[in-house]
């Protein structure tokens, strides 16, 4: 035995340290415990002398390291300064234009809300005269505008056009001293005439003290001066007080909220109604207006309210109904009774208020060949006193809005 | 038996001479570096992860010792200390015993032939670790004979001038 042992010595230690090992394996992986042993020293001498090395090499290394990367640290700070500068520049540029898209998309929707045609133009540059409020849009005779046409914004009016040229056009601004308009309060329906106070303001006109005007009511375009359609929002009046020759009213103009760089010329004006003052906002939730009731198909309403063309055609045809019902041919023979009632015709309109005389002048200053739109609304102060106004009131779905001339649009979007 | 084969066997008997012995602090303080070598700097340069220096050390001092006993004894302390779980140690107690058998048949300071045990104990290495550990610790580990072809080859490029520098420690009695 002993001789087998010696002749297979270096195997047979080799079995037993391997097999010591296995069974040292055996027992760690049993009992999940750590045979330390040689372990501990090894990791006990590593250890410390790793962590001076590593403290070597982070105060050595490390610190020449970080030496040659603060070499191009100045480099770098004018660099990224250069950038930030460059991205401020590219923001600044990014918000104009989204102001501007913004703009745009209101005008847009504006255009395609209003009856009235109107046209986009750019304000490309002020006027060439220091002491008046002008400024040069990019659409002139080419584009069909002409002298005297209304320039407005979905906010209010801006001014009118007082010179047409071929690619160009110049528009006076409503606060210019030289500006005049017809103007009509909301609440009070008090007539007046708006000029322009300079400073970016302008004044309300031709009110006697006795009229009632509240500060912070709204005022709109009157379409007497037969240049801006009627129903336009003008302004609130910021300062009411009597003076010397009648009471004096100042008025922001809505139209300049936002600054100018987009307007609507006013190619075809269509006048709109005052919009009715709203109820006081509420929190509550408020239902829609109830539908009207439907009249016959032929009764009198049908006839006033229904079909095609205006109050003045179908008051037109009522009177032909009057004139036929009587064998009266117009243009000849004598005038027939038109109070007598016809059927299919509208009771005759209750006493309406007279209508206000139109101004024998266009409300422009200059005098010279102006645009004259063809306003419709006398026929409205007639009859549309009982129709136009429930017609209004019918489109109206909710009531919830402080400031129906504020948003844009003003009766349109106020009725929408 | 060929001529490159006298030669080795003859090379060898002829440096079997007792007067070459390695200092005895070096048998605690190079697999100590090996070691530290290993926990530390591929810690900076993830590309020298695949440097088995330990091993290298293994191969080289039962190579240099011919005693495989001595062999297993360096080889399981080595193995032991660089891992707690005793795995290298079984590992590295075969590559010493073998290591140190080999170096009493072979001419251990040829060149040629140090790289190529140091190739082939390195893939025995990999191999048999592999296999313990999955017969014994029951671990679904791969084993990826072109990735160990390639380090084995690595190590092998490495284990040359590694033994040469080695060998300067050791001191004629």
């Amino acid at each position: 035995m002993e001789s087998f042992l010696n002749r297979y010595r270096n195997l047979t230690v080799l079995l037993v340290v391997v097999a010591a090992q296995l069974l040292l394996l055996a027992w760690q992986v049993k009992t999940t415990q750590d045979v330390r042993l040689l372990r501990v020293w090894s990791v006990s001498t590593v250890t410390p002398v790793t962590s001076a090395l590593e403290f070597i090499r982070r105060n050595t290394f490390g610190v020449v390291g970080d030496y040659f990367a603060l070499l191009g640290v100045r480099e770098e700070n004018r660099r990224l300064h250069q950038e930030l500068g460059n991205l401020k520049m590219q923001n600044h540029f990014l918000n104009a234009e989204l102001s501007t898209a913004d703009r745009v998309r209101a005008l847009s929707a504006f255009q395609a809300q209003s009856p009235s045609k109107t046209i986009a133009a750019r304000i490309i540059g002020n006027g060439t005269a220091s002491n008046s409020a002008e400024v040069f849009v990019d659409r002139g005779t080419s584009a069909g505008v002409e002298k005297g046409m209304a320039v407005v914004t979905p906010d209010g009016i801006v001014g009118k056009v007082v010179e047409a040229y071929p690619m160009a056009s110049l528009v006076l601004l409503a606060t210019d001293p030289s500006f005049a308009a017809g103007v009509v309060s909301q609440k009070n329906r008090v007539h007046g005439e708006l000029r322009g106070a300079g400073h970016g303001n302008c004044k309300i006109t031709e009110v006697q003290n006795e009229q009632k005007v509240d500060v912070g009511e709204w005022f709109y375009t009157s379409g007497y001066d037969r240049i801006f359609p009627r129903g336009f929002p003008v302004g609130q009046a910021a300062v009411v007080r009597n003076g010397n020759d009648g009471k004096e009213i100042f008025v922001s103009p809505s139209g300049f909220q936002g600054g100018l760089d987009e307007v609507l010329i006013v190619i075809e004006g269509v006048h709109q109604l005052i919009p009715e003052q709203s109820v006081p906002s509420t929190d509550i939730h408020m239902m829609p207006a109830p539908p009207p009731d439907q009249p016959a198909a032929d009764g009198p309403a049908a006839d006033m309210t229904q079909g095609g063309g205006t109050d003045a055609d179908r008051l037109k045809s009522a009177y032909k109904r009057i004139g036929d019902a009587q064998g009266h041919v117009y243009g000849e023979g004598a005038v027939p009774n038109f109070n007598v009632k016809v059927a299919g015709n509208p009771p005759p309109p209750a006493p309406a208020k007279p209508a206000e005389p139109a101004p024998s002048e266009p409300a422009d200053a200059d005098g010279g060949e102006v645009h004259l739109d063809q306003p419709d609304y006398a026929a409205q102060e007639q009859n549309g006193a009982t129709t136009a106004p429930a017609k209004a009131k019918q489109q109206q779905p909710k009531a919830k809005s402080t400031k129906p001339a504020q948003t844009t649009g003003g009766v349109q979007r106020e009725t929408q | 038996m060929s001529e490159f084969g006298e030669r080795l066997l003859a090379d060898t008997r002829k440096r079997k001479t007792p007067g070459d012995y390695v200092r005895s602090f070096a048998f605690v303080l190079v697999p100590f570096l090996a070691i530290l070598f290993q926990v530390y700097v591929p810690r900076f340069f993830g590309f020298l992860g695949y440097l088995e220096l330990p091993l290298l050390v293994t191969i080289y001092f039962a190579l240099t010792r011919r005693q495989p006993i001595a062999g297993v004894f360096f080889g399981a302390f080595v193995g032991i200390s660089q891992q707690l779980i005793g795995m290298y140690g079984i590992v590295k107690t075969l590559v010493g015993y073998f290591a140190a058998s080999v170096s009493m048949r072979f001419d251990v300071e040829n060149p040629v032939l140090i790289g190529i045990l140091s190739f082939f104990f390195y893939f025995f290495h990999q191999f048999f670790y592999w296999v313990l550990d999955r017969a014994l610790l029951g671990h679904m580990t791969v084993f990826d004979p072109q990735q160990t072809f390639v380090y084995g080859l690595l190590n092998a490029a490495v284990a040359l001038p590694l033994f040469h520098l080695l060998d300067k420690l050791r001191a004629r009695a």
